[in-house]
């Protein structure tokens, strides 16, 4: 079996990361950094007033930026048929799906954390600021990763399925986004271990509920 | 497997059906669209549930169908190059599918037959005992239906079995027929 996640994980990575039409890993840092820089063209160049929001924007715009790419995680493979070549093969639904989380964090975790050093600038974050928001980004996207695909995974075959996954992830992703934007706050390095934690729930969660759904939608 | 029906939605499409096959043989399952071929083919695959009775395979299964599973941005060479890390395969049979001047090609550009010649590339890498082949002639020229035929032939030559839908003619020797249409419910 382990010698099939290789393969898997390669072919996760070449079509998140690199990814043809949908413009791969590099959307999303661009979505990302496109909102950092508005937000203080609609806000006014106030440096206390967006040094004191500027770590929530942050963590709106990652979470957006998360969503971007979630009509290409699961549904093409199932369309393919490639999720009914790999069952014929004995690799089960779990395993893709746990394997395409973590591919799925690697082409859009790491990119915003770097991301997020050109944006703290933008928004005039000092050194302390950027270095919590860098915590709780690592803290907190990984369950953001493993939230979309489960989501992807769900909506997968649905009219309208990405339009009803962004609706369906960030709801979802609220605990992440309280814990990890909130350990901002005066005391609040309690929500990076809350928002780990919430991470992990949906890291556990997420390669069952998502493979349970990939059976489902194959009918 | 004995015994088994499928259901489509509220129809019931056949019932009370049972069949046996051995090492070398080869059976064709014919009828007319929408009778539940694709859909015996998937039971018996184990990729969707039969509404009653039982499968029971030995050895690996192997499928080919509309859906030939093979990423449209890569290069042929390429996504099929991903199926021989999983299946570690080392012969496709390539050339003599005419595939070995298309690697390049990105498999959205390929026409209907040759992306079917890919899929049973893939087939062939896979090693199955049982090969289930959904349509397998469709979109194929003279000469790519013939060889299809002797591939089906080898395989089963060699001990494989093969269970082919479709309702054109597929010359085998050996080949049993059975009509679907005979266990409508």
């Amino acid at each position: 079996m382990s010698g099939r996640i290789g393969p898997l994980l390669k072919r996760d990575l070449a079509r998140l990361m690199l990814g043809g039409r949908g413009g791969g890993a590099v959307m999303p840092v661009l979505f990302f950094l496109s909102v950092a820089m508005l937000y203080p063209f609609a806000v006014g160049p106030d440096a206390p007033l967006l040094a004191r929001t500027g770590g929530g924007v942050i963590w709106v715009a990652a979470l957006l930026a998360a969503i971007l790419p979630l009509d290409r995680l699961v549904e093409p493979d199932i369309e393919m048929g490639m999720f009914d070549q790999w069952a014929l093969r004995g690799i089960s639904e779990e395993l893709v799906i746990a394997v395409r989380v973590l591919a799925h964090w690697i082409s859009f975790g790491p990119p915003l954390m770097l991301a997020a050093l050109p944006a703290a600038a933008l928004l005039g974050l000092d050194g302390e600021t950027l270095r919590i928001v860098e915590i709780g980004l690592l803290a907190g996207t990984p369950g953001l990763a493993a939230l979309g695909v489960t989501v992807a995974a769900l909506t997968a075959g649905l009219r309208g399925g990405a339009a009803l996954s962004g609706l369906l992830v960030i709801p979802m992703a609220v605990p992440i986004l309280i814990f990890g934007a909130g350990s901002l706050g005066i005391g609040g390095e309690s929500g990076l271990a809350l928002a780990g934690a919430a991470s992990l729930v949906l890291l556990a969660i997420a390669p069952f509920a998502g493979g349970a759904a990939v059976r489902a939608a194959r009918g | 497997m004995t015994d088994l029906a499928c259901r489509r939605g509220d129809r019931v499409l056949f019932r009370q059906l049972s069949m046996r096959l051995g090492p070398g043989e080869a059976l064709q399952i014919t009828g007319r669209n929408g009778i539940g071929k694709s859909s015996l083919l998937r039971i018996v695959a184990g990729l969707a549930p039969a509404f009653a009775g039982n499968v029971e395979t030995r050895g690996s299964i192997g499928m080919v169908d509309e859906r030939h599973a093979l990423d449209p941005l890569l290069p042929l060479g390429r996504a099929l190059g991903f199926w021989q890390r999983i299946d570690g395969a080392a012969d496709n049979e390539l050339a003599r599918l005419g595939l070995s001047e298309l690697l390049e090609v990105p498999v959205r550009y390929l026409s209907t037959g040759q992306k079917k010649r890919a899929a049973l590339a893939r087939l062939i890498g896979q090693k199955a005992r049982v090969w289930l082949l959904d349509e397998p002639l469709n979109g194929l020229d003279v000469h790519a239906v013939e060889l299809t035929e002797t591939l089906v032939a080898e395989h089963c030559a060699e001990g494989g079995i093969a269970l082919i839908a479709s309702h054109q003619p597929f010359r085998l020797g050996h080949m049993q027929a059975m009509a679907l249409a005979d266990y409508a419910a």
